[in-house]
């Protein structure tokens, strides 16, 4: 017998999935701000010529570069209460973790963005007397700001889909929101191809915006 | 006979090791105001680190940069200098370079890469700035490229926007490193053009350079380097014309053999 499609089951609960998409996108936004704030500090750390700096840095990235996303989600929100009595709420410890595996992303985007800038660049800055911080703000940052744009893009998108994971935590974003609706409705197939199909519009709709502005960029450069 | 012209740049003990390659092994060299400096040598000899230790974008290891009679940096009392960051910063105001690659911001318009400098660096106004700008573009003849970015030039017009960049600093010495050895070779007039140009206004110049022809009638004087020494220096109708070392003549000889 095929199966027979029934998505009253989603048009019936649309506000609870709505409310859980705004969940996923204050998530999203809240986790960016948080993983470009460490991990710009991290990157900086990185290219610093003082080992102490570094090597913290470096540890910090393989750390959550090469550890699975929802154990990190799993230690600040039971791991924290348990080891030091911080006990976060399911926000606190999704975006805890959300930023701060994606801040180990992020650093090696913004790092591996400045190391791409030539040498040359430096050199001819620096034989016309500019200073360290002025040549990196004004010769350097620019060429290199528009190198990351497109893992920058890219990692944003992962850390997008990685919320799902504070479903784990019962945080009400997307996910937990649609099984909340099928734990109701019975219908998974049907709400989890919508939860599919929304994450594809926002995030297609960004990509459009980002593929729009990197043309522009390019164009303004005469390329 | 005139007094000779004040010193304006010199190197004194001038040594430069790259991990275990001596690549400078004591060169001495003292520029006079208005000289132009024809720095000669085959691959290795050391005249692109000699002239980047000039301006102390290479730190040399042993020996000591003096600008205007001052002594670049302090001793370190075990035999080599220290430098200060701020202090290279404000020296390489006044010692340009022009560099074999260019080297220009690609993400700058030509007349903001020449303003960049003197905006940022000596604090013009930004009317002075482009004043400056503009001057330095219609010298090297690209006034009406002001406008454009450096993807869109040639790369005999893009060596051109680097030296009106490096001019507009008005440096007392400008250093050119191989500034046609990139260009192709219908490119290389106009680079050599400009530079030329620059001559009758009496800027001092070194150039490092492969165009044998170009510095015999450029250079007041020519150095022939040789593996990190200064092997001959003299006028260049005495070293390119009657070379006292058996080395540089037969660097001469393979220089011209090329023109049939």
């Amino acid at each position: 017998m095929p199966y027979v499609w029934d998505f009253s089951a989603v048009t019936r609960n649309w506000t609870v999935l709505l409310s859980g998409l705004g969940g996923t996108i204050v998530l999203s936004l809240a986790g960016i701000a948080v993983g470009i704030l460490i991990g710009a500090g991290l990157a900086a750390m990185r290219l610093s010529g003082l080992r102490v700096l570094r090597w913290p840095a470096t540890a910090w990235i393989e750390f959550f570069r090469n550890t699975p996303p929802l154990v990190h989600f799993f230690w600040f929100f039971y791991g924290l209460p348990m080891a030091f009595g911080i006990t976060l709420s399911s926000f606190g410890a999704a975006l805890a973790a959300l930023g701060i595996q994606s801040s180990a992303f992020f650093a090696e985007v913004f790092r591996g963005g400045i190391v791409s800038v030539e040498r040359g660049q430096w050199e001819a800055g620096r034989a016309l007397g500019m200073s360290r911080a002025r040549l990196f703000r004004r010769i350097i940052l620019p060429q290199a700001a528009r190198r990351m744009a497109a893992p920058f893009v890219e990692r944003c998108f992962e850390l997008v889909k990685t919320t799902t994971l504070a479903a784990a935590l019962a945080h009400h974003e997307l996910l937990y929101a649609a099984m909340v609706v099928v734990t109701e409705t019975y219908r998974p197939l049907e709400v989890y191809t919508v939860v599919a199909l929304l994450f594809l519009t926002v995030l297609f709709a960004a990509s459009q915006v980002s593929e729009w502005l990197e043309a522009r960029g390019r164009a303004m450069q005469g390329r | 006979m005139t007094s000779p012209e004040p010193v304006v740049l010199s190197a004194t003990a001038i040594t430069k090791r790259f991990g275990t390659v001596d690549v400078l092994k004591g060169v001495d060299l003292t520029v006079r105001k208005g000289e132009r400096i024809a720095i000669l040598g085959s691959s290795g000899s050391g005249k692109s680190t000699l002239l980047r230790c000039l301006n102390l974008l290479e730190r040399p290891t042993g020996g000591t940069i003096a600008l205007d009679g001052r002594t670049i940096g302090r001793p370190d009392g075990k035999g080599c200098q220290r430098y200060d960051e701020r202090e290279l910063d404000r020296v390489r105001t006044r010692v340009g370079m022009v560099f074999q690659q260019f080297n220009l911001f690609p993400h700058m318009r030509v007349i903001e890469n020449v303003m960049e400098a003197p905006r940022g660096v000596l604090g013009k106004s930004k009317a002075e700035a482009q004043a400056i700008a503009e001057r330095q573009l219609a010298a090297v003849g690209l006034a009406e490229k002001a406008t454009a970015w450096p993807a869109q030039l040639s790369g005999g017009q893009q060596q051109r926007v680097a030296i009106a960049r490096a001019l507009a600093m008005d440096p007392e010495v400008l250093l050119l490193d191989e500034p046609t050895s990139s260009l192709d070779p219908e490119l290389v007039g106009e680079v050599l053009a400009a530079i030329r140009a620059l001559s009758d206004e009496g800027r001092t110049m070194l150039i490092v350079t492969h165009e044998l022809g170009f510095a015999f009638h450029f250079a007041t004087r020519v150095l022939f380097l040789h593996d990190g020494k200064v092997l001959e220096e003299g006028p260049p109708e005495q070293v390119l014309k009657a070379p006292r070392e058996e080395r540089t003549r037969r660097f001469i000889e393979r220089f011209t053999e090329r023109r049939f």
